[in-house]
Order: C-alpha cells, then sequence, then structure tokens
C-alpha cells in the first residue's frame, strides 16, 4: 500500500461521505415533496426557492434542540446507540460502484472506494450489524414503549435478513462472483431483472424491512408505541436515527440496482463512462421514489402478519429461487 | 516492528480486554455487548490472516445474528444485574477453578514441548481463503461432515420448534 494509493482512498472517502449526507438531507425533502403531491398538499415551500433550503433549516433546528437523556436511562448506552445505528449505514455504501472507469485529469479512475471479492457478503454482514443500536436504544432509554420497538425491531431484522441474504445468491450464482464490481459489470447485456424477477421481488421487500421502511415500520408504529426505540430521543441524537434510515435508502436503492437494474450501465456508457454515475443516480432517484410511493399508499402491517410474512411466503420463496437458479445454471451450463 | 505485528497486538489486546469485560461485567447487557467485540476482533484477525469470507461470516453469524439473539433474550428476560456468586450453582465455582487449572497446564505443556520444533512460518497460497477455494473445500474434501453437520442444525431446529409446540 503507497501512500498516494491511501490519499486516492482517503479522498474518495470524504467525497462519498458527503454525497450520502447530501444524499441524506434531499431524500428527505424528496419524500415529504413527493408524499404531499401524492396527497394534494404542496408541501415544503417557505425555506428558500421551492422550499430547497428546508433541509437546511431542518438541520439547524435540530442542532439548537435540547439534548434530553432520561434521568433512568443507561447514559453510556443511550449516548452510544445513535452512533451504533448511523455507522454501519455509511459503511455499506463503500463497495456500491459509481460507474466504471473513467478518464480524470488525464489518469483513470475507479468510481468504487473498494472492490472486494466478498462485497455481497459485506452488505449483510454490516447491515446485520445495524440493528445492535436500535435495540440498544430501545433499552437504554428505560421506557416499555422503546423496548418493545427495539426488541420488535430485532426479531423483524433477523427475520428478514434471511430472505434478504438468499435473494443475493441468485444474482451471485449468475456473475460467478460475489463482487458487486463484477455483477455490474455482468449485466453489460442484459439486467438480472430479467433473468432473476423472483429475486429482484424478495430483496425489494426484504430491504424495506430490513430498514425500518413504510410498510413495515412497526418498530416505530406511533400509533401503539408512541414513536418506539427513539421515543426519548431529542436533538442530534434523534436526527442521526433518521439520518440512517434515509442514509440507507439511499444505499438499498444504489445496491438494489447494482444487483438488479444493471448498474451504472445505459445507452452509450461504454462511450462516455461519466454517463454511468448519471444512470445510477437516475436509477437510484426511482427506487427511493418507490420507496416513498410504497409509503404514501400501503397501511402497516399487523406485528403477527409481518412474522408469518417473512418466515412463511418470503424466506421459502428464496429458497425456491436458489434451487430454480442453481438447477437452471447446471443445466443450460452456465 | 512491522504494521502487521502492531496490529495484531492492538487486535490481541482488545479481544482479551473485551473478553475480560464480558467475564466481570455485572451488568448482563454489557456481558453480551463485550463479547460482540470480541466476535468483531476475530472478525478483523481473520481479515489479517487473509480470510475475508470466513471474516465477513464470522460477522454476519456470530456478530449478527446469534449475538442479537442473545441480546433478544436477555432483554425478555429482563436484564439484571448478577448478586455475586451462590444460589444453586455455587458448587461450581471450585469445579471451574480445577478444570482451569487443567486447562493450563495443558497449554503450557504443549507449549512447551513444541518449542523449536515448529517449522518457519510459510504464506499461505494465492486464493486461499477467497469464496471459490472454500466452497470447493466444503463440497469436495469435507461434503461429507458439511452435511452431517446440516442435518444436525436441522434436527436441532425441527426440535426447538416442537419444544415450543408444547
Amino acid at each position: 500500500m503507497t501512500a498516494s494509493m491511501f490519499g486516492i482512498w482517503a479522498i474518495k472517502a470524504i467525497i462519498l461521505i458527503i454525497i450520502l449526507l447530501t444524499g441524506f438531507a434531499y431524500a428527505t425533502y424528496y419524500e415529504r415533496k413527493a408524499i404531499a403531491r401524492i396527497q394534494v398538499r404542496i408541501g415544503p415551500n417557505r425555506a428558500g426557492p421551492w422550499g430547497l433550503l428546508q433541509p437546511m433549516a431542518d438541520g439547524l433546528k435540530l442542532i439548537f434542540k435540547e439534548e434530553f437523556i432520561p434521568a433512568k436511562a443507561d447514559k453510556v448506552l443511550f449516548t452510544l446507540a445513535p452512533i451504533i445505528t448511523v455507522i454501519p449505514a455509511f459503511l455499506i455504501a463503500a463497495v456500491i460502484p459509481w460507474g466504471g472507469e473513467v478518464p480524470f485529469f488525464g489518469r483513470t479512475a475507479h468510481l468504487y472506494l473498494a472492490d472486494i471479492n466478498v462485497a455481497t457478503l459485506y452488505i449483510v454482514a454490516v447491515g446485520s450489524l445495524a440493528v445492535y443500536g436500535i435495540v440498544l436504544a430501545g433499552w437504554s432509554s428505560n421506557n416499555k414503549y422503546s423496548l418493545l420497538g427495539g426488541l420488535r425491531s430485532a426479531a423483524q431484522m433477523i427475520s428478514y435478513e434471511l430472505a434478504l441474504g438468499l435473494a443475493l445468491v441468485g444474482p451471485i450464482l449468475i456473475a460467478g462472483s460475489m463482487s458487486l464490481v463484477k455483477i455490474v459489470e455482468a449485466q453489460k447485456s442484459v439486467w438480472f431483472i430479467v433473468y432473476q424477477p423472483l429475486a429482484f421481488v424478495i430483496f425489494l421487500i426484504a430491504a424495506f424491512a430490513e430498514i425500518n421502511r413504510s410498510p413495515f415500520d412497526l418498530p416505530e408504529a406511533e400509533q401503539e408505541l408512541t414513536g418506539g426505540y427513539h421515543t426519548e430521543y431529542s436533538g442530534m441524537r434523534f436526527a442521526l436515527f433518521f439520518m440512517a434510515e434515509y442514509i440507507k435508502v439511499v444505499a438499498m436503492s444504489a445496491i438494489i440496482a447494482a444487483l438488479f437494474l444493471g448498474g451504472y450501465y445505459g445507452p452509450g456508457v461504454a462511450a462516455h463512462p461519466w454517463l454511468g454515475p448519471v444512470y445510477m443516480f437516475i436509477k437510484i432517484l426511482v427506487l427511493v421514489f418507490f420507496a416513498i410511493w410504497t409509503r404514501a399508499t400501503l397501511p402497516r402491517l399487523r406485528y403477527d402478519r409481518l412474522m408469518a410474512f417473512g418466515w412463511k411466503v418470503l424466506f421459502p420463496l428464496a429458497l425456491l429461487n436458489v434451487f430454480l437458479t442453481a438447477v437452471a445454471i447446471v443445466v443450460l451450463g452456465g | 516492528m512491522s504494521i502487521d505485528l502492531l496490529v495484531l497486538l492492538v487486535l490481541a489486546l482488545i479481544a482479551v480486554g473485551a473478553a475480560l469485560g464480558m467475564l466481570f461485567s455485572r451488568n448482563t447487557v454489557y456481558s453480551v455487548l463485550f463479547l460482540v467485540l470480541v466476535m468483531l476482533t476475530l472478525a478483523v484477525l481473520y481479515l489479517i490472516l487473509g480470510a475475508p469470507f470466513v471474516a465477513l461470516a464470522q460477522v454476519t453469524v456470530y456478530a449478527g445474528a446469534i449475538m442479537v439473539l442473545f441480546l433478544f433474550a436477555v432483554m425478555i428476560l429482563g436484564p439484571q444485574k448478577l448478586a455475586g456468586a451462590g444460589g444453586p450453582i455455587g458448587w461450581q465455582r471450585p469445579v471451574a477453578f480445577g478444570l482451569t487449572l487443567l486447562f493450563l497446564v495443558e497449554v503450557v505443556y504443549a507449549f512447551a514441548a513444541k518449542v523449536g520444533k515448529l517449522g518457519a512460518l510459510s504464506c499461505a497460497e494465492a486464493g486461499f481463503g477467497s469464496p471459490a477455494a472454500i466452497g470447493d473445500l466444503l463440497f469436495n474434501r469435507y461434503l461429507l461432515p458439511f452435511e452431517v453437520t446440516s442435518v444436525l442444525l436441522l434436527v436441532a431446529a425441527v426440535g426447538a420448534v416442537v419444544l415450543t409446540r408444547e
């Protein structure tokens, strides 16, 4: 490892963090605007033109809010929990390829942070760590609603992780590699959604459950749990939970785009490599819109239905998909 | 001192420290978290040894799934601060001391017997620890143990379901 390589990594990591933070801020704006349109409202329109400065205003407001710690809370874990929640959200983005090789001031650069040969497993591993933040937030608040929210999310995330991991196997088998970069390169001519429609649907649903998005947002169901695991949180600590959620929405959209929707490929990318990130951006926008649309359309599932759906429908279907894909690859000779 | 050795020493320090923390913590939730830290440190050790697949499997399975279930169980049962030894398992303490002594003697003996007889360490060949190499080993050389383990796990899973039905 040379110093210049280290420098390039550092620069890429900083750019990635800036992109994700901006993505987080504007994902909230996007969601509020889109939901407002669906509900025939106008949405945020006061701060700046078309309300574009609304995320900054929200951020400033949250910074100046009082940081409250309940008297009987476990102070160490109460402070650590939002941090533990937000770090995996950033880490997951390290393996996402945002584009191919691009010319950059006379040299070629790769538009990804790391191409590791176990990237898909890395996504599952880091994603599975995110649950600690939520569970610990629920427990350390010393509040029964928080605890119930934390327990629910632990059960939910473990259950849907299985389907999520198994849905990954389809694209891995077809591409013959666990590296996300190789999986995207294998989709140069045909997107994997064509070969793997079932895995796409399973992954999409399981991803929503994994990041606690509606209709799987039971851990924070306000009617039953007055907010769930973040009931006792305020100020920037509260904002960190939402930062984690929206960054994961963006990161999961990017992963779905990379796994099933051809990643950065699109017409004309071979000639103009800088079009790659643009296509990636468009695909992410569409997928994030789908998440918002789902939230505006579907009611929240009941808890037992949610678990039954995960274990009795998604999990067997994911297993079936692995089996069918493996048989098809053996019969058709790859 | 090379960077690898330095990283190894720091990791070893964290792992052993976390293990001690797990043993001596009076709060079960903290014990579980210390154990998670041990698991994560072990994963980084695998990574240094050039086995990324094993490292990430360690994180996914142990830190991500098993320890979350531990935490889940601790929270459902009510995380309580342990009140010293004694009670129905009080007799285990002398037994534990005896067994630990036996283990230490064994370790010291094994180490003393091997000193000077270890060959030079060689680097693992290229591709060692990659997903393809591990898959090849599991499904060819160790197929029978692998399948027997999976049947055993299946039986355990079915057993758990049957037991909770009653």
